[in-house]
């Protein structure tokens, strides 16, 4: 036992998908599950039919279609061309290989969003490797699985080889540590984490989140926090798996059942860092002071507590970063020094693959109950799956949205991306629960407030920007 | 893939940093089931007013900047989304070579597998380099990919970080999946091993 060597979750789950290293190049790293969705794979399967390919594991690939899909009525036709050419072509995709397709006429009672459907069905699990043409698979290390977003050329190479060609990156342990006040939810955690350090800490390191808090989170709230790592400039984010993990899991359709589960759960218990593992750097937050967060600028990281102040340009001593929070606040069309408290805004968007699933809507809808939206203020409720959407109409929670005002969706990604119909308007205001505040996200000129469910279900009764906490006692 | 070995060219300065993915090409432009028109749609929504006209005052739009194939930019460029359309889009224009401090983890991966080389110089090179460029707006530069160098026309030169694969793969354009392809020996035997 001398040459033990302790292990972070990370490390444990590279070395166990190691296929192989070729001295100075890249490793060649075994992907144990590929989920696939319309607008990132149409390019790398005809790549594949290029070579003369078929999908090399078609057991290991699972489809679903959540970005370009329309959320109004699913028995329409879909308008737009071109998304229903992609969706044309995913069928044909699937059918073609052999890939098992949750689509919006195939499959549609278990269609949502990919990072959404992986989880709830059960595919994903502690100690996979899980990749996807999506940036936001990072959600998936809720789990302890290693899941990162790849590009179509990688998608093209999953398909062809389930394998990567991959640089081992570096670990970064995010520690939170303290109680969380009322009203502070994940997605306050991570924004605070991603306005405190920045939207490129996370570059060349995969994230493991660590702390007294993390233990206590549910999975549904793990999975918002590490949704977002990408924000922070990370691929991945981790949780190691614990009980909180298996009784997620246990009984949903794809997990492992009977003896295998027991053999299963075994395993993962082995998978949690040691405890002297060492990572290459520490970044902390302590949860007790936190506030609710929201954004104020046009990347994740231009956050603040939402009792805060707009940042003043004139008080930065770098340059670039001056002229970058100038140009942000010229979009938002906000000033320096200004308190967001109050601030008028146009719409209110609930969904994403941060925060659609049933405890977020739950949240939202606890809030909304026997009230009504404010006039005038469009909001947008979209579940982030079929089968959270017939959740939350087993518990009525659909009525809740639409006799406060709202409008109640079919399952997609929606206004998180502004590609399949659901958009801002130029200048609007929006507050979203989506983890992305890019100029035009939401919509070619729209601007985009990111906050938790909680935060965006009150700012939806007021009308204004408005601190959840006034409305919670 | 398109072979990198070298290029001169004047350079593009748009120099902010985090410039994400949704800038470089709006969703949109993601509806399209081939590669091909994505360079039009490049910086769609900084490069064109609503009706599709021109902004006169973005970098591209400014007739000398037309032809140039080198992208001077900030920190952290190609942050966000996992599009591989923001590297066909950015060599659809006629990019090949981006300049930085940092690139996303992502994006840097899609440039390489699209003939894009990311070159990332320190923070005090990358200065002097924009300070060159302001001073002199129509600066060639020759940018070496063998020697891993861009050098000024002064004789100045300044040397930068690739791996060794990601430099073969781009020197002689090689196909990595064809490159994996010829691995299933090991990917079999890793599946047999491991029970997957
Ligand atoms: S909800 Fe938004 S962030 Fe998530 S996968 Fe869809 S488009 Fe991407």
């Amino acid at each position: 036992m001398s040459d033990f060597k302790p292990k972070t979750l990370f490390e444990k789950i590279w070395d166990a998908h190691v296929v192989a290293q070729p001295p100075g190049g890249p490793t060649v790293l075994y992907i144990d599950l590929h989920l696939i969705h319309e607008v990132t794979s149409p390019q790398a399967f005809e790549g594949l039919r290029r070579r003369g390919l078929k999908v090399r594991r078609p057991d290991r690939t699972f489809a679903t279609m959540d970005h370009g899909i329309p959320t109004h009525d699913r028995s329409l036709p879909i308008v737009d061309e071109l998304a229903a050419k992609q969706i044309a072509a995913l069928e044909r995709n699937c059918a073609e290989n052999g890939i098992t397709l949750f689509g919006i006429r195939q499959g549609a009672d278990k269609q949502g969003i990919v990072h959404v459907i992986g989880p709830e069905l059960g595919l994903t699990q502690p100690g996979k490797t899980i990749v996807c043409g999506d940036s936001h698979t990072a959600t998936h290390g809720a789990f302890g699985a290693l899941g990162f977003g790849i590009g179509t050329s990688e998608v093209e190479m999953v398909l062809a080889t389930q394998c990567l060609l991959q640089r081992k990156p570096k670990t970064m342990n995010v520690r939170v540590e303290g109680k969380l006040q009322k009203g502070v939810t994940a997605k306050d955690i991570i924004l605070a984490i991603i306005a405190k350090y920045g939207v490129g800490v996370g570059t060349g390191y995969v994230f493991e989140y660590t702390g007294d808090v993390i233990r206590r989170l549910s999975m549904e709230e793990r999975m918002t926090i590490c949704n977002m790592s990408i924000e922070g400039g990370s691929r991945a984010g981790l949780i190691a798996p614990d009980d909180t993990t298996f009784e997620f899991l246990y009984g949903r359709e794809f997990a492992p059942k009977g003896a295998e589960w027991d053999r299963a759960v075994e395993a993962w218990r082995k998978l949690p860092s040691d405890p002297d593992a060492p990572y290459d750097a520490t970044i902390e937050l302590d949860a007790s002071t936190l506030e609710p967060m929201i954004t104020y600028g046009t990347n994740p990281g231009m956050g603040m507590p939402i009792t805060g102040r707009v940042p003043d340009p004139d008080k930065l001593g770098d340059t670039s970063q001056r002229a970058a929070l100038q140009k942000a606040l010229a979009y938002m069309n906000l000033q320096p020094n200004q308190p967001l408290l109050g601030h008028p805004i146009d719409v209110v968007f609930i969904g994403s693959c941060t925060n659609s699933r049933i405890s977020d809507l739950r949240e939202a809808a606890r809030l909304l109950k026997g009230r009504r939206v404010k006039e005038g203020v469009r909001v947008i409720v979209v579940p982030g799956s079929t089968q959270v959407k017939r959740q939350a109409e087993r518990e009525g929670l659909h009525e809740i949205f639409i006799n406060a005002g709202a409008e109640w969706r079919e399952a997609g990604c929606s206004m998180c991306i502004a590609m399949n119909g659901d958009e801002l308007q130029p200048g609007q205001y929006c507050v979203s629960t989506s983890n992305r505040n890019f100029e035009g996200r939401q919509g070619k000129g729209g601007r985009t407030f990111l906050a938790s469910p909680l935060t965006a279900a009150a700012c939806a009764l007021t009308g204004v920007i408005t601190d959840v906490r006034t409305l919670l006692n | 893939m398109q072979k990198f070995t070298s290029i001169v060219s004047k350079v593009v300065p748009l120099l902010m940093d985090n410039v994400d993915t949704d800038q470089i090409i709006p969703a949109r432009f993601l509806k399209v089931t081939d590669k091909a028109g994505l360079g039009e749609a490049l910086f769609a929504d900084w490069r064109y007013n609503s009706d599709g006209s021109p902004k006169p005052d973005f970098v591209l739009n400014l007739q000398e900047m037309k032809g140039r194939q080198i992208l001077l930019v900030g920190d952290n460029f190609g942050c966000g989304s996992s599009r591989e359309h923001a590297p066909w889009a950015l060599v659809g224009y006629g990019f090949r070579v981006v300049i930085s401090t940092s690139f996303a983890d992502i994006f840097r991966n899609n440039a390489l597998k699209n003939g894009l080389l990311p070159v990332i110089l320190d923070q005090q090179a990358h200065s002097q380099l924009v300070q060159a460029c302001q001073d002199n707006p129509d600066l060639e530069l020759t940018v070496d990919l063998e020697a891993q160098t861009i050098k000024l026309p002064d004789g100045r030169s300044e040397s930068f970080p690739i791996d060794a694969f990601s430099k073969t793969c781009l020197l002689n354009g090689v196909d990595e999946i064809g490159y994996v392809l010829g691995l299933l020996p090991q990917i079999e035997a890793y599946e047999s091993a491991h029970q997957k």
